[in-house]
């Protein structure tokens, strides 16, 4: 499979160019904090709950909020129907997300109570943990969770030897590595790092960086969004 | 909304950069190399200190708050009252004006009473307890309850209890706002109607500016609506 003709992605992206992406601040009406994301092709609703009362109790902590976070994926969202409910990959990606958005939360504020985030992937096209975590990080600033920064993530890649950023489906089942980033923007700590697939060091390297500069835009498509959420509103 | 009514109010996020000026910084920032910090999302007011105004949230009680509790549970010696927070709130029996038997409880105050407290003390955990207001026990049993974020119990107050008092002027009710964010209206139906009318408008704009005039003007709208 050719993935990139004259300097073009399969997409007509250049290398180092996201896809486009629509945040929706406060999507939700019953949740405390939450955003809808449209990433490329991903759809994604992210709701948060609390600071609340933890159930079961045994799991509350005396002195601090606990984190807790569902990362779902609809059985709608892929092409062939996937089966409801937890699996390997999707009891993993909950993991990591949560230690992705954990590191800014203030959770000495909230002792004995939980924060519960939860994310629905409604239709997936590569990079649904990172489309996530943008998603879970707005609806956690919407619901007044104090937090030192705002969490962004974005995906970076190998194809044709090529680095690129940000893959579609295609070239995330067929290209040669894909590695999720997250990082908080304002301090520049990374706080999700995967890969899977093959880079060289030098590779690693411009992919790494890529990855930052694409969690930077994302950071300000984050903070605009919310900015837009009231200023937007249009009363009269 | 017209843009210049915005102006003054900006919206922050967490980790804007605020200031550089560490001694300023106050509730809703947090200082780190001697710069301030939003950390958490809301409006910036920094006219004195800089501090930002929250949008949304859970209440978090503080010794002093006079709050609209809700009975849920009565157990031996104390009353669980829910004050819409993350944290359940306890009365004493002792803090009853006169001495009463554990039997008689939920008689003064059964399982979904609400009634108006005083929050007398928070420890670390969060254990929070409670008192009547002004030592005299208030359970409502008219009117209505409505609830708000507490974020916007200030605007629905007004400065100096100016919105309050507007209300209360133009309409035959009685309001009490908890710092809850839980609001008791008792009055003739139709005034109780539109209050809670006014009221959740207030909560819709509460981050706008002019609004105190803009309530006026819909309240005598609304006003000659209804009659």
């Amino acid at each position: 499979m050719e993935f990139i003709k004259n300097g073009k992605r399969i997409d007509k992206r250049l290398p180092n160019e996201l896809r486009p992406i629509k945040f929706e601040v406060g999507a939700l009406e019953r949740a405390d904090g939450s955003c809808y994301v449209e990433h490329g092709g991903n759809k994604v609703m992210a709701a948060v709950y609390g600071p609340r009362a933890v159930h079961p109790r045994h799991m509350q902590e005396a002195n601090r909020a606990i984190i807790r976070y569902r990362y779902n994926m609809a059985s709608f969202s892929v092409e062939e129907r996937r089966r409801p409910g937890p699996d390997r990959r999707s009891i993993e990606i909950s993991k990591v997300s949560r230690e992705a958005i954990d590191p800014v939360i203030i959770k000495e504020f909230y002792p004995r109570s939980t924060i519960d985030v939860f994310v629905e992937i409604l239709q997936a096209d590569a990079g649904t943990r990172s489309a996530g975590i943008n998603a879970a990080s707005v609806a956690l600033a919407d619901a007044g969770v104090p937090m030192r920064g705002l969490i962004a993530s974005c995906a970076v890649g190998k194809v044709d030897d090529t680095v690129v950023l940000d893959l579609v489906k295609e070239e995330d089942n067929f290209g040669q590595a894909d590695m999720p980033v997250a990082m908080d923007v304002r301090t520049g700590e990374i706080s999700l790092l995967q890969m899977d697939g093959h880079f060289t060091l030098e590779e690693f390297e411009e992919a790494l960086q890529l990855g930052k500069e694409g969690c930077t835009t994302i950071a300000e498509m984050q903070r605009e969004a919310l900015v837009q959420k009231y200023q937007g509103e249009g009363h009269e | 909304m017209k843009k210049q009514e915005m102006m003054d109010k900006t919206i922050v996020v967490p980790g804007d950069l605020l200031s550089n000026e560490a001694a300023r910084a106050a509730e809703g920032t947090y200082v780190e190399d001697e710069k301030v910090y939003a950390l958490i999302y809301g409006l910036l007011d920094s006219r004195d200190r800089i501090r930002v105004i929250p949008l949304s949230g859970k209440y978090l009680p503080v010794v002093g708050d006079i709050v609209i509790g809700l009975v849920t549970d009565i157990s031996f010696s104390n009353w669980k009252i829910d004050i819409s927070s993350p944290y359940e709130a306890l009365m004493h029996i002792s803090e009853y004006p006169r001495r009463i038997d554990s039997s008689e409880m939920s008689k003064i105050m059964g399982v979904g009473d609400l009634a108006i407290f005083k929050v007398i003390d928070v420890d670390k955990s969060m254990k929070v307890e409670l008192a009547p207001k002004e030592g005299q026990l208030r359970v409502l049993r008219s009117g209505r309850i409505i609830e708000v974020s507490y974020t916007k119990v200030p605007r629905v107050i007004g400065r100096a209890g100016s919105m309050i008092s507007l209300l209360k002027s133009k309409l035959d009710v009685n309001i009490f706002v908890g710092k809850n964010g839980r609001i008791w209206i008792n009055g003739k139906a139709e005034d109780e109607e539109l209050a809670i009318k006014v009221i959740k408008r207030i909560e819709r704009e509460a981050h706008t500016s002019g609004l105190t005039d803009r309530i006026t003007t819909f309240l005598e709208e609304e006003k000659h609506g209804v009659y």
